[in-house]
């Protein structure tokens, strides 16, 4: 363990502290599993969007003061008062216990208990979490913990994660709070956004599982979510029930996939590293001793897509137009190599994905020569 | 996506230029469309920066809200759009020919034909991408149930006299976007998106600088990196040279140009506010116009280049001949219209936040109609559509080899030629399939028999050829003619029709409640 932590930080550069892994990331690895260069980047902790910068393909990614202001301030509002509307919302939309009451003595199961998780560095921070939990299980009463740190382990290294909140019921199940600040109108809020949302919130769940995995007896952590948002147009908080049973299962599945770093690692040339102090044909050379997988998906979620898109198009891959294009041309995986097939000088004709290619070509050819000329039909 | 698309694709990748995807416009495009350019503020649901609208290239209405927080200045940007909106909207409204339509007649039951207005012409909204589209439908949803003065005068906010209706005509608007092939409301993107293949990623074509740099790239460039330059190239302040087309802003915009304006303007405002005298006020009335005039003109620069975009894009658009049948749908596009004006003139309540079940249903049949008839016009008006067709094996071309006359076997026996066509294609034929090609503009059917020794498809023709023995002149192909013929229906109907709401069964909900629905309530912060 040592050793691969030792390894790391040499990729990371000498002076560079590890940037921490966060869900969001961690939703967007587990998107495209087979990207080693994302997986072996992110487990060592370097930052991509610094490394970008170097590379002289800097990443668009930033976030509006607006928004990081208006979603902290609604936060806030949702968590006042020691978290009486959060917990009238999660007990109204999940049950699991009688209507919480701050203010109510210990003992009674309304009271709610808020305890403090502040500690020294995440791995401190994680281990109050995890006592924090434990002790929470045992009282039967409303626990609110709020952003806790909850350690997961991703590839052989720890990632420390912190969700907006996580709610032990007096039922003793656990629920992990998605606090957004974009709005649910009538309802219903932005499918993209919700979605994005669900798989964070499956990042969180997985990693409370494996908290209560080392209790005895573990106490269930509930699949489904409660997500918050503003309600309609106004400041005020609704909630709806996500259940993340799909992304919770989807994204143990693809972490479980995620070659092993240290593999990775190995395979490295000695002496390579992603510090961001060395000349830029350097680090392009670093980054491109690591395969990438890239697609167009990757563009709203990497700092290094717009680096690995050059690359993939100066290859000429045809994943770059997207991952379904990939899929219908068979074994041809360069744009020279299908627009030859289509031509017919170069591949097998009795290859159906040739044939099928041919075959377009020819209906392509065919209609543009004749809207050349009168139309056909 | 299918092959041809993306063959097409990879060909725009090799000539570094976006390719034909269609030989013709599949979407009709207004003589005066209204262009609808807005900006929205990170963060905050539906609280307008500012927009650029007009339907004159050269003049654009600019509208700034200087702090996207306040309600008052908010509301003033509203009625400021719903003066440039509504008498758009409205221009329309009074030229009309008479239509015909059928109803139900409520005594008897039976369906009989209604002499109806139609109007000549309808506005058309052009934004720039499909976000846009969808902030129209979020103005729409955060104005209609508004109430102003005149309505409530207890109201504890009273919106401007025209917002409520602006916002009942922008949900109008954002609703008809969901019906496949129609142009009431369009994005740019899609447009243009549907008539040329880049040689990037669908995902990537959602950018409008982007997909433009590929159509018609600046200076002859190679597309890609036109593109590129359109996505990623900062000036020395570290802004974007091509802004996104928005809604959303940049956040290098909003934090280093935006919020350190905006926050200019606070102060003066506040300090405004504490003026004691008059030349002190005089003064700081000054500079809270400059702070003012300071976001107008930030909020310009943004929106300006993708106005622009937006009638490039219009102009690359007209240069395509108008498909034969586009026609036919921008008409449904006007009965839309005429049908919204009605419902406002009639005094009807705004449309309600949740269809009923009846009214749900209707809507999704007939957007199901809608698709089924835009797949099938388009590839009636376009040999390059009709190309993908074939190769899926949903149609075939060939040339007549041969036509035998055959009878039918009633009393009065009526033609049925065997018609023998010889063909490259692929299509999938069942037993006894129908087909159909197209007439004089009708569609013509016929029945799939069967293949001949060579594989030559046998077809009988069934109708269209008169009432007489033989068959109308020019109503059967003739040997050598070169013959199209489709697998799917030319003018696909939709399914039978659904009850009136008023007798939704209780399964579904029973009849829908009648009368407006009440405002949203209203708090100190709501943020619309």
């Amino acid at each position: 363990m040592t050793a691969l932590r030792q390894r790391l930080a040499e990729l990371r550069g000498p002076a560079v502290p590890a940037k921490a892994l966060d869900a969001r990331a961690l939703a967007a690895l587990a998107a495209n599993p087979g990207c080693r260069r994302r997986a072996l980047l992110d487990g060592a902790g370097v930052d991509k969007s610094a490394l970008a910068q170097a590379l002289g393909s800097p990443s668009g990614f930033g976030q509006s003061q607006f928004a990081f202001v208006r979603g902290n301030a609604f936060e806030a509002k949702v968590k006042a008062d020691g978290g009486a509307e959060l917990l009238r919302l999660v007990h109204a939309h999940l049950g699991g216990g009688p209507e919480p009451t701050t203010g109510a003595p210990d003992g009674d199961p309304a009271a709610v208990r808020t305890p403090d998780l502040a500690a020294a560095g995440p791995e401190g921070r994680a281990a109050r979490t995890a006592l924090a939990l434990r002790e929470a299980s045992g009282t039967r009463a409303w626990t609110l913990l709020d952003h806790p740190m909850l350690a997961l382990d991703v590839a052989g290294s720890p990632a420390f994660l912190e969700p907006d909140a996580v709610v032990v019921h007096p039922d003793g199940h656990w629920t992990v709070v998605e606090i957004k600040s974009f709005p649910m109108i009538d309802g219903a809020a932005d499918a993209a956004k919700v979605g994005s949302a669900a798989r964070q919130a499956a990042v969180y769940a997985l990693a409370l599982q494996q908290v209560a995995g080392h209790l005895d007896p573990a106490p269930p952590v509930h699949h489904r979510v409660l997500l918050v948002c503003p309600k309609d147009f106004s400041n005020q908080p609704t909630a709806a029930v996500m259940d993340v049973r799909k992304q919770l299962s989807v994204t143990k599945r693809q972490l479980g996939r995620l070659t092993r770093i240290e593999d990775i690692a190995d395979a490295l040339p000695e002496g390579t590293t992603f510090d961001v102090e060395r000349p830029a044909a350097e680090l392009t050379e670093a980054v491109e001793s690591v395969p990438a997988a890239y697609a167009p998906e990757c563009l709203a979620a990497c700092e290094l897509a717009f680096h690995c898109r050059e690359r993939a198009r100066g290859d000429g891959e045809v994943t770059a137009l997207g991952r379904s294009v990939r899929g219908e041309l068979g074994a041809l995986t360069a744009v020279e190599d299908v627009l030859a097939a289509a031509r017919g000088t170069a591949g097998d004709p009795d290859d159906p994905a040739v044939a099928a290619l041919r075959r377009a070509a020819g209906l392509r050819a065919e209609a543009l020569a004749a809207a050349g000329g009168d139309t056909a039909c | 996506m299918s092959l041809i698309h993306t063959l097409a694709r990879l060909e725009a990748v090799e000539s570094g230029r976006a390719q034909p995807l269609a030989m013709v416009r599949h979407r009709h495009l207004a003589a005066r469309p209204l262009v609808f350019v807005p900006l929205t503020t990170a963060g905050e649901a539906g609280a307008p920066l500012g927009a650029l609208v007009g339907s004159d290239r050269e003049r654009p209405r600019l509208l700034v809200v200087p702090q996207p927080r306040d309600r008052d200045l908010r509301f003033a940007f509203l009625a400021d759009l719903a003066e440039e909106v509504l008498p758009y909207v409205d221009s329309f409204a009074e030229d009309t020919e008479p239509a015909e339509q059928s109803k139900t007649d409520p005594e008897t039951g039976k369906r009989v034909k209604v002499e109806v207005e139609l109007c000549a012409d309808a506005p058309q909204l052009i934004v720039p991408s499909r976000a846009g589209v969808d902030f129209v439908r979020l103005l729409g949803r955060s104005m209609r149930f508004r109430r102003t003065a005149e309505q409530d005068p207890d109201t504890p906010y009273p919106a401007p006299a025209r917002v409520p209706l602006l916002g009942r005509w922008l949900t109008h608007f954002a609703e008809r976007a969901r019906v496949p092939g129609s142009t009431l409301i369009a994005a740019m993107t899609e447009l243009l998106a549907r008539h040329w293949a880049t040689g990037q990623s669908s995902l990537e074509d959602q950018h409008l600088g982007a997909l433009l740099a590929w159509i018609d790239p600046p200076g002859g460039d190679a597309g890609a990196e036109a593109a590129r330059r359109a996505e990623t190239a900062r000036d020395a302040g570290g802004q974007l040279l091509c802004p996104p087309a928005g809604p959303a802003t940049d956040p290098a915009f909003d934090n280093k140009l935006l919020a350190p304006a905006i926050e200019r303007y606070d102060r003066a405002r506040t300090a405004l506010a504490a003026a004691d005298d008059g030349p002190s006020a005089d003064h700081r009335l000054a500079e809270l116009t400059a702070a003012e005039r300071e976001i107008g003109a930030l909020v310009e620069s943004r929106t300006r280049p993708t106005w622009d975009a937006v009638w490039h894009g219009l102009d690359l658009l007209n240069d395509l001949p108008e498909g034969e049948r586009a026609a036919e749908r921008w008409t449904r596009d006007r009965w839309s219209y005429t049908g919204h004006r009605d419902r406002v003139l009639a005094g009807e309540p705004p449309q309600p936040r949740r269809d009923d079940a009846v009214t749900a249903a209707n809507k999704l049949a007939a957007r199901e109609t809608a698709q089924a008839r835009l797949e099938a016009q388009e590839a009636l008006d376009d040999p390059l559509v009709m190309a993908a067709r074939r190769l899926s094996g949903e149609a075939f071309a060939g040339e007549v080899t041969e036509v035998v006359m055959a009878y039918s076997e009633s009393k009065r026996p009526s033609p049925r030629p065997l018609v023998t066509l010889r063909t490259d294609d692929g299509p999938h034929l069942a037993e006894r399939a129908k087909v159909y090609r197209s007439l004089a503009g009708k569609p013509q059917s016929a029945q799939f028999v069967g293949y001949d020794e060579e594989g030559g498809v046998v077809l009988r023709i069934m109708d269209k050829m008169g009432r007489g023995k033989e068959p109308d002149e020019g109503s059967v192909p003739e040997k050598g003619d070169q013959v199209t013929w489709t697998l799917f229906e030319h003018a696909p109907r939709g399914g039978p029709s659904l009850p009136e709401p008023e007798d939704t069964p209780w399964t579904h909900g029973g009849p829908p409640g009648t009368g407006a629905e009440a405002p949203d309530p209203v708090t100190s912060e709501d943020t619309l």
